[in-house]
């Protein structure tokens, strides 16, 4: 019994230091989402400078499909654009884009014009509307968005080819066969 | 005499970092709304919002550019006839209980709540029997 309680608090130090540990890894910048498996919020959009037609929420539905928040301002979005370009040519997916907080309505036009525009539609975001609607920390956040218009996941920072085969694409066949 | 002038310096130094330290004033005039009664309900649902860019402000608090779309969507939404607690949920369904400064008490904040009660109580406990068994000790003749 004695032994017992003298050796209680080495016990508890023991399973606060894993507890503490696993924390380590952990970027705290990476929230979790409270949105995975919850319909994709009402919002509206209008069109960026030079495009016809905005983007909103009735768009996403009947397809699967990627939801990608940038700005011009962003440089891990510049990081990332390659990639976006990449999967519009090869048709892998409609992507769609929210071009968060542009300082001035011209800037994001611009560089799309300049790095090209992987986008099926894009809406301009100088509000944060659509940003708070999927509870956009920072950009950029992609999303992928199933049938019917619920988010089934989100991964924040740049999409590489790496991060895409091995978290997107068996998602993406899983939600194809829905 | 001679050391006057010096004790002024100082006082005006003194004074110089006080004023440095008031929080700076983050809520911009232009988002803020005519009517003082949704104004105040504004401010007091926004000092206890977390400002996800910042983690440790509240969005009351940030100079964030998300944080002050927040405050003026949560402005807007007052104006629209939303109550404190719509606003609220609003915020709670996009970002997730994180976004509240003050976690609510729910299963799996219990231990966040009440841990530091219980081990306080443990340790009262803890002394209290350590406590008795010297008296009893002591009481027998034996030494502590």
């Amino acid at each position: 019994m004695k032994r017992l309680v003298y050796s209680m608090p080495l016990g508890i130090l023991a399973v606060l230091a894993v507890y503490f540990l696993l924390g380590l890894g952990r970027d705290p910048y990476i929230l979790p989402s409270a949105l995975i498996n919850t319909p994709v919020a009402a919002f509206d959009l209008p069109a960026i400078e030079g495009e016809i037609k905005g983007f909103s929420n009735s768009d996403l539905k009947g397809r699967v499909s990627l939801v990608n928040v940038f700005g011009s301002w962003c440089v891990a979005c510049q990081q990332e654009h390659g990639f976006l370009m990449k999967l519009s040519r090869q048709n892998v997916i409609p992507v769609y884009g929210i071009d968060w907080r542009e300082a001035d309505r011209k800037a994001g036009p611009a560089w799309l014009k300049r790095y090209g525009n992987p986008y099926t539609l894009i809406g301009d975001d100088p509000k944060s509307l659509g940003a708070i609607a999927f509870g956009v920390t920072g950009a950029p956040e992609s999303f992928l968005i199933d049938k019917h218009a619920v988010i089934r996941f989100k991964h924040t920072g740049p999409l590489t080819d790496e991060i895409w085969t091995k978290k997107f694409s068996p998602i993406i066949s899983e939600l194809r066969k829905q | 005499m001679r050391r006057a002038p010096y004790l002024t310096g100082y006082l005006a130094a003194i004074f110089l970092i006080l004023g440095e330290l008031q929080p700076a004033q983050a809520v911009n005039p232009t988002e803020m709304l005519g009517n003082d009664l949704l104004e105040k309900r504004a401010r007091h649902i926004s000092k206890d919002i977390r400002c996800v860019v910042c983690q440790n402000q509240s969005i009351d608090d940030s100079d964030a550019p998300l944080a002050r779309d927040l405050r003026v969507l949560i402005r807007q939404r007052l104006v629209e006839g939303d109550t404190d607690q719509e606003v609220i949920s609003y915020l709670v369904s996009r970002y997730g209980d994180f976004v509240l400064l003050t976690p609510p008490v729910k299963g799996v904040t219990l231990f966040l709540w009440f841990g530091p009660v219980v081990f306080a109580l443990l340790g009262m406990l803890g002394l209290v029997l350590y406590f008795r068994r010297q008296k009893a000790l002591i009481k027998r003749g034996g030494t502590p």
